[in-house]
């Protein structure tokens, strides 16, 4: 990966954007649009749309998400720490001493639980849930905490990006900021489409972005750009790995929230074998994503999904493949830049 | 008639996301009958048949898809694991034969679990009888669907078979639109796509139309078996039932009112419907939009989604009947 493409990552990734609190990472994608001379509007919902217009071409939509799971604070103990409802789906057995921050000022807190010396067998075999759990913020008491953090205060997760190993990134929220990623490179480049490109607001809560953007765009096409599930390591067996890290970017035939249509997978795959892009396909249908949103809006359009094999996903520390993120661009380029040879096909 | 095109419709496949196949034969049946047929981008057959000008514009939509699996991994040795593709367990068609939509069969089995309630579907297999990966990846792709193969048995007027939900809907518009001529209002006949994963394809369908009135034609389940639960008061035999509510929709009043006065003006037993679980296309037309005035026209059935869905032909017929009452008034 180019360093001025990683170091663009690395400030998607910099930026917050629990869902429903999109505000900073909105302002950047806003700037880097302009940046890439495309026309954005922002919608009630929070999200923000980019576009590279071609009259009368076929107005493709892409789309990435550019909130990421996080926590919203429902108030304070007597004590001083934090209670919290999760935003979007995460475990509960990831988030144990990990740090957060909270608010616009970013206020350290850390999510404690007691110490192994007075732990009891019964807690160590029982996982702890989300409402056993508080934020200590250091405050002393429940006004201090209130003071700093009032109810309705959202969190993320302190775990700025890094480069690991020799290829990898580890990092918070590469759900989906490796699909906004692949957005703006889009925008980047000149392709024969009517290019509209959908960063979406609360994508984790529902798809609920995605669902009011489409309606906005009504798309002949939307394809989404996305992290997914990488269940790779340890002695799984194939079938219940989803996808590798390192082959290529997914291309999904189904999963939770739509089955993709098939002549538009079939095109998508064969635009990756034809220009070498690695590819895989995603061999499971957990999850969804804005896809779903996007194919049913008012009277439907084909759609289609490509993801990043991100482990340990939704937690404060995924990991991608550079190489993967790369492919994820590479075949949503190709595939609008020959769009004219697939277009026929997928519409006939 | 009803029993030819029942099992005309039944023999071909057609999973939900996979309904190209039985889009193609359906357009095939109704053609001669209608006076416009398009598919759309989530798969959906819509099929006009204009009525006269005063008249009002009716989505009548029986889903065309079925459940089924869908191959997620192809193991060393040549077996399939699958997912399922709508809503049925593990254990649901354990031992039986299913087909490709390019042919090839297979059988299902799943992997040896000592506490049979604790079998997943991750645990469950079809066996094509292929040695190896390669030779099973000759015929079968990641992403392909499969469903239980065609097996019916007519043991008079009931008749069982796979896929009565919601084929016999199908063959119940097919004989409608053949017996309406010309209808009063226009009627558009939607072989829906994509139910079975969410009532998703009558959603995009009822968008593009916008009919001043939506009418699903589908299945119910029936009290009339040992042991059934819920309590429900629907029989097979007894005629249509006209729903009054299920989990996902609410009938609309003047369109579930309308559908008992067709059954009444047209001399058709019919039964009121209510369904403590599932849900129907109209749920979905309902919301569509600024919201559409929608209700069921249900089929008894028996034992839904089991390889042996039980239905009446002569409930299919008085369906069709009443159906054709509606439309005339």
């Amino acid at each position: 990966m180019r360093l001025e493409r990683l170091t663009l990552l690395e400030e998607l990734l910099n930026a917050r954007g629990v869902s429903g609190d999109e505000g900073e990472i909105r302002k950047l994608i806003g700037e880097l649009c302009a940046k890439r001379g495309a026309r954005t509007i922002t919608d009630a919902l929070g999200n923000i749309i980019a576009y590279k217009e071609k009259p009368g071409a076929k107005r493709v939509m892409l789309d990435a998400h550019m909130d990421e799971v996080g926590f919203l604070i429902t108030g304070a103990d007597a004590n001083g720490t934090l209670k919290y409802q999760p935003v979007g789906g995460i475990d509960p057995r990831v988030v144990i001493s990990k740090r957060v921050e909270i608010g616009k000022d970013r206020v350290p807190g850390v999510i404690g639980v007691k110490p192994i010396h007075i732990s009891t067998k019964d807690d160590m075999e029982n996982a702890l849930k989300h409402k056993d759990l508080r934020i200590d913020i250091g405050a002393k008491d429940a006004a201090e905490a209130e003071r700093f953090c009032p109810a309705g205060s959202y969190a993320s997760f302190v775990s700025p990006p890094t480069r690991f190993g020799e290829e990898r990134i580890v990092s918070r929220a590469l759900d989906d900021r490796v699909g906004c990623l692949a957005l703006l490179a889009a925008l980047e480049s000149d392709l024969p489409v009517d290019l509209i490109c959908a960063f979406t607001a609360q994508e984790e809560v529902g798809l609920r972005g995605a669902l009011v953007a489409a309606k906005r765009i009504r798309p002949d096409i939307g394809i989404a750009l996305e992290g997914t599930t990488c269940n790779d390591l340890g002695d799984v067996s194939s079938e219940k790995q989803v996808v590798a890290l390192g082959k290529g970017v997914a291309i999904s035939f189904m999963d939770n929230s739509s089955i993709a249509h098939p002549k538009l997978r079939a095109a998508l795959t064969d635009c990756a074998e034809v220009n070498g892009i690695a590819h895989q396909i995603k061999r499971g249908v957990a999850g969804g994503n804005d896809a779903g949103a996007i194919q049913r809006a008012y009277s439907g359009c084909p759609t289609a999904t490509l993801s990043v094999p991100c482990r340990y996903i939704h937690s404060a520390n995924s990991v991608a493949n550079l190489s993967d993120i790369e492919s994820q661009s590479e075949l949503v380029i190709a595939f609008l830049r020959d769009f004219a040879q697939y277009e026929g096909r997928i519409f006939e | 008639m009803m029993l030819d095109t029942l099992r005309t419709v039944l023999a071909v496949p057609g999973v939900s996301g996979s309904e190209q196949i039985i889009a193609e034969t359906l357009a095939e049946l109704v053609r001669p009958y209608v006076d416009d047929i398009r598919t759309d981008a989530l798969g959906n057959l819509i099929c006009v048949k204009k009525g006269a000008a005063d008249g009002k514009r009716v989505m009548v939509c029986a889903h065309m898809d079925q459940i089924g699996y869908v191959v997620t991994d192809i193991d060393k040795d040549g077996f399939l694991y699958v997912h399922n593709v709508g809503g049925f367990g593990p254990q649901a068609f354990l031992g039986k034969v299913v087909t490709f939509a390019n042919g090839t069969q297979g059988v299902v089995y799943a992997k040896s679990v000592k506490d049979g309630a604790k079998l997943g579907m991750g645990d469950v297999y079809i066996d094509i009888g292929a040695s190896s990966k390669q030779e099973a990846e000759e015929k079968i792709s990641i992403g392909d669907t499969a469903n239980v193969a065609f097996q019916m048995v007519v043991h008079g007027d009931r008749v069982s078979a796979p896929t009565m939900d919601d084929r016999a809907a199908c063959a119940v518009v097919i004989e409608l639109l053949k017996a309406l001529q010309p209808p009063h209002h226009t009627v558009i006949a939607v072989f829906s796509a994509q139910e079975e994963v969410g009532t998703r394809g009558a959603q995009t369908a009822a968008a593009a139309e916008n009919p001043d009135i939506g009418i699903a034609v589908d299945v119910t389940a029936t009290g009339d078996t040992p042991g059934a639960e819920p309590r429900m008061a629907v029989k097979l035999g007894a005629g249509p039932a006209v729903k009054i509510m299920d989990r996902h929709s609410i009938s609309t009043p003047s369109v579930r009112d309308g559908l008992i006065a067709a059954a009444k003006a047209a001399g058709v037993p019919y039964q009121r419907e209510v369904l403590t679980f599932g849900g129907t296309d109209a749920g979905a037309i309902q919301r569509t939009l600024g919201g559409i005035p929608a209700g069921t026209l249900s089929i008894p059935c028996r034992y839904v989604h089991t390889p042996v869905e039980t239905v009446s032909l002569r409930d299919m017929e008085q369906s069709a009947t009443l159906l054709a009452e509606y439309l005339k008034a």
